[in-house]
């Protein structure tokens, strides 16, 4: 009898903190949840008090985004309304009188992300894997000092760094180049890419390479058939995080380039509309750089805990 | 017969190779990139920007860097609106920190049994955490505007009744505080859970049989078990929180005034705009620098404590 009063109050209680948990969950999201119907919001919508949770949704924002507009004086915007050769785009923004010029630089600047972080992320994860092999097989004259000095890489604030990087770049006419920013970003994520795939590597048993050896493989043989097969799960969760890194990166790229090489994190603070701050231009901008995110924290939710503690917790 | 055995064995047991290298050019080979790339990135310009710190050095101007020896240092140490950017960033760094550890352990606490969903739970609360925080810093603006902004409301407050956030000298720390606090506490809450579900069920049966009351518990097994891995957590938050930057410039900017202003923000502001201050930024780079270091060391030793045990 005493038990079973005992388990319902388990339950109870495990209820209870499963709905606290869910509803602080909620309560947790609403930023995330308002970012994204922000971006969807007429201009109207965005500015009234109190604030709308039922609005029709527009694509405004994403349009303000892209493209640079020009406002229409009502003739023209009747002549406008005559044509039958408009975009969707510039139908978007006919309905807040407005046409559209050019395509703004966000579009290069998003570019300039891709190319950029991906780029250095296909350095870092190669140079990497080949480090942490080394590390992990080969007996190495100072590896723990090595190691650390690795890792300690990643804690340098990058305001400290980028003052005499400025000055070399300048001088090598690096300043404001994709491959600069590459290179950089490449140094700053091979920390990580190292540590990470040392533990991923270490968990590959040994004797799988040895065998190779006395079959007849040489070396590099047994590290590319043998070793790379089974760390490609350790090369996808690091290529994940390098890319995250490079993707999110602001202080370098604020001050080490200005127009060519730019990439879309200093922008988006600078995406300002007609009239005032373009809130859903910004939301648009944050929402588009943080669904590929999100995707990824899903896809790598078993690997996350490892990825933040460098490869130190494994779960 | 014993010849021909011989000679089929042998090609066996040593086989023909390929023309390929032997261990130790490999171990150069796969090290050395790496480790060349580190040096001339992180190596290099700290040695060159330890010698500027000695210079009056300006990045936009022709003349050549001129020796002052240690005047840039003790013109940082003397000036008293540095010590102010010190502050504030000491105040952040510590409540953030702080708050960050109660709300995420707190957290890890709620999760720590599972129950339908709680996966989902713990996924979705990563999200900020994983985001770049320039663009967080700049969408929050829009929630804590004063009068159309779900901050406010939320609270309670008629539309352009409530605080200015963002706008007051005395609230707007709080708004970086709130924002990094929203954005980070996943993270403690992600390695206090590690620690939790590595705590072993017979030791609170043995407790149990005990009758060890539920508080004792908590405090004589739950957190010393924890402790390791909560400790690392507040290491990595402080460093991370020392150096932060791209959510200050999205939020505040620094201001108003600069009640915001971080000792990160200034550096940036005396080595890249207006007068472009090389020397000097140098110098402060290097007092920053110093401190982080030293949280560092601690950081990497009980990174490694915890990977060895």
């Amino acid at each position: 009898m005493a038990k079973v009063t005992n388990e319902t109050q388990t339950r109870v209680v495990t209820a209870g903190r499963a709905l606290l948990a869910v509803s602080l969950c909620v309560l947790y999201l609403i930023p995330v949840v308002w970012m994204f119907s922000t971006a969807f919001k007429p201009r109207k919508a965005i500015i009234s008090v109190p604030p709308q949770i039922f609005f029709t949704p527009t694509l405004e924002g994403f349009v303000g985004l892209f493209y640079k507009r020009s406002t229409l004086t009502p003739a023209q915007m009747e002549q406008y309304r005559q044509r039958t050769d408009l975009t969707w785009a510039e139908k978007v923004a006919l309905e807040q009188g407005l046409a559209i010029t050019r395509q703004s630089d966000y579009v290069g600047q998003l570019r300039n992300s891709l190319i950029i972080a991906g780029g250095s992320t296909v350095l870092a994860v190669v140079m990497g894997v080949l480090s942490a092999y080394a590390f992990s097989r080969f007996r190495i004259k100072g590896q723990a000092d090595l190691e650390f000095f690795i890792l300690s890489t990643r804690m340098l604030p990058p305001v400290v760094v980028t003052i005499p990087i400025f000055l070399m770049y300048r001088k090598l006419g690096l300043y404001d180049t994709h491959f600069g920013l590459i290179i950089l970003y490449t140094v700053f994520n091979l920390s990580l890419s190292v540590w990470l795939l040392k533990g991923f590597i270490d968990e590959i048993p040994k004797e799988y390479e040895e065998a190779a050896l006395i079959d007849g493989y040489s070396r590099l043989q047994a590290f590319w058939k043998i070793v790379l097969p089974q760390a490609i799960t350790g090369i996808a969760a690091t290529t994940v995080f390098c890319l995250i890194f490079a993707w999110n990166e602001y202080a370098f790229a604020l001050m080490l380039t200005s127009n060519r090489a730019r990439t879309a994190p200093p922008s988006i603070p600078s995406v300002i509309g007609t009239s005032g701050v373009d809130w859903a231009a910004i939301a648009a901008g944050s929402l588009l750089f943080l669904i590929p995110v999100a995707i990824v924290v899903f896809a790598m939710r078993r690997y996350l805990l490892r990825g933040i503690t460098f490869g130190a917790i494994r779960q | 017969m014993q010849s021909a055995t011989a000679n089929t064995t042998i090609p066996s047991s040593t086989p023909r190779r390929p023309v390929s290298l032997g261990d130790p050019a490999i171990q150069r080979l796969f090290l050395w990139p790496t480790i060349i790339l580190l040096i001339a990135f992180n190596i290099f310009p700290l040695l060159y920007s330890l010698y500027l710190s000695f210079t009056d050095y300006r990045a936009i101007s022709d003349q050549p860097p001129q020796w002052v020896g240690i005047q840039n240092y003790s013109d940082i140490l003397n000036d008293e609106q540095l010590w102010v950017y010190f502050r504030n960033t000491g105040r952040y760094v510590v409540t953030a920190v702080a708050l960050e550890t109660l709300v995420g352990f707190g957290i890890a606490l709620l999760l720590r049994s599972k129950f339908w969903g709680s996966g989902l739970v713990t996924t979705l609360i990563l999200i900020p955490m994983m985001s770049a925080p320039v663009v967080v810093g700049l969408f929050w603006k829009l929630i804590f505007n004063p009068n159309f902004g779900i901050f406010n409301y939320l609270l309670g407050y008629s539309a352009g009744k409530g605080p200015d956030w963002i706008g007051n000298g005395d609230l707007a720390m709080w708004a970086i505080i709130i924002v990094d606090v929203w954005m980070w506490s996943p993270y403690v809450m992600l390695l206090s859970l590690a620690g939790l579900s590595a705590i072993p069920d017979y030791i609170y049966e043995a407790a149990d049989i005990d009758r060890a009351s539920p508080l004792y518990q908590f405090f004589r097994i739950t957190l010393p078990q924890v402790a390791p891995l909560l400790l690392i957590a507040i290491l990595f938050r402080t460093i991370e929180a020392f150096k932060a930057f791209d959510l200050v410039m999205g939020l505040t900017g620094g201001g108003p005034g600069d009640a915001t202003e971080l000792v990160s923000v200034q550096l940036y502001r005396i080595a890249f705009l207006g007068q472009f201050n090389t020397g000097k930024a140098s110098a402060l780079a290097y007092i920053v620098l110093i401190i982080i270091i030293g949280i560092s060391n601690l950081y990497i030793k009980y990174l490694n404590k915890v990977k060895a045990g």
